[in-house]
């Protein structure tokens, strides 16, 4: 059995079979998860904002959708991933509260989605599947051996895609 | 005091700030007791600057399963405040203000038990924010609250994504409370980073 190693908010990281790699409790964050489906060799982002470019102070790379994927994906082919064998699920952008009148925070879930399929079409990973939307937060487990990408949300049936 | 940075604050400033958390929440904690017609305790408000990855673990875990009430905060200054209990609390917290109500192995909230919820928010985070409004003397505006029961990571990204958008931490004047019972629950004032700059004006800490 390998490990399942965890990933935090504005955080991503590669993963190597057997293990597997995890991010809980995702909000309006989204998770991308990435991975060579020949060698195994994948990875998970959390990313919390969708663009790097709107923002002054933008130096921590997997806190935004465009940085976050691009450093992900550098670091899976860096570990031997092919990079034109790249797939993607992602998961997350949830609007949590119904009433959120920040301008800055409207719809903030479904920025992040969009922009991380932006990012993703542009770098030509197939997006195979994807859980977003809807006003829940979801906890996922990556196995990049498989591409199985479990999601668990609370009072719902597991679900994998 | 467009300067203020999160990461540059000084102590003395983070002492103000955790007597602003000690007082509205002082006030808070005396309505709900008020409420509930049962003592409860607060802890000294910590304040903290953390990084994204620390926040999940700040309450139980990111999976722990909590009822947040958020409010936004317009005026003067500009933020938000959440309240945010276990979820076994809140079901405890509905049936002290409604008995009969909140049966405590259901997992599922009736519509009813979701309204108290967020009354009682709308109660404790007035009497955290009228306090300090008088306090500073600024004009300080609740929203209609609004509700999510969800893992605590889920609700706490929010705020996070907030603070996300001006820098890399976290900044929370937080404060636990205790009932004899089972009640646990949290404050979170989030002031935007300008705020900061106001509050700390208004009380003469800081010159413009």
């Amino acid at each position: 059995m390998g490990e399942v190693i965890k990933v935090g908010m504005a955080d991503l990281n590669i993963c190597i079979p057997p293990d597997k790699i995890t991010t809980l409790g995702l909000g309006s964050c989204v998770g991308i998860a990435i991975r060579d489906p020949q060698t195994g060799i994948g990875g998970l982002a959390h990313i919390m904002l969708p663009d790097s470019q709107a923002i002054r102070n933008n130096s921590n790379i997997p806190k935004f959708a465009d940085t976050g994927i691009e450093d992900l994906v550098k670091k899976i082919v860096a570990k031997g991933g092919s990079r034109s064998r790249l797939v993607s699920k992602i998961a997350g952008g949830a609007q949590m509260f119904s009433m959120q009148t920040n301008t800055d925070m409207v719809r903030i879930g479904e920025r992040n989605v969009e922009a991380s399929k932006k990012k993703l079409k542009e770098m030509r990973i197939p997006i195979l599947a994807e859980e977003c939307g809807l006003n829940y937060g979801r906890t996922v487990i990556f196995d990049p051996a498989t591409g199985e990408f479990v999601i668990r949300a609370v009072g719902k049936p597991e679900k994998t895609i | 005091m467009s300067n203020l940075s999160l990461e540059k604050m000084s102590n003395e400033y983070y002492d103000v700030l955790k007597e602003l958390g000690n007082i509205g929440a002082g006030n808070a904690t005396t309505a709900l007791a008020q409420m509930i017609g049962s003592k409860v305790d607060m802890t000294v408000p910590q304040v903290k600057l953390l990084q994204f990855y620390e926040l999940g673990g700040l309450m139980g875990g990111e999976e722990q399963i909590m009822a947040g009430i958020s409010l936004s905060v317009e005026g003067d200054i500009t933020g938000s405040i959440m309240f945010l209990l276990k979820q076994e609390a809140a079901k405890h917290l509905i049936n002290q203000l409604m008995p009969g109500m909140g049966e405590p192995d259901s997992f599922e909230f009736t519509e009813m038990e979701l309204s108290a919820l967020k009354e009682l928010g709308n109660i404790i985070a007035g009497a955290y924010l009228n306090s300090l409004a008088s306090l500073t003397n600024l004009l300080i505006f609740p929203s209609v609250p609004d509700l999510a029961i969800d893992m605590a990571g889920a609700i706490l990204s929010i705020p996070a994504i907030q603070f996300g958008t001006i820098g890399d931490h976290i900044l929370l004047i937080q404060t636990q409370f205790i009932d004899d019972e089972c009640i646990e629950g949290y404050f979170i004032l989030l002031p935007d980073l300008d705020s900061y700059g106001k509050i700390l004006q208004s009380l003469g800490i800081v010159s413009v």
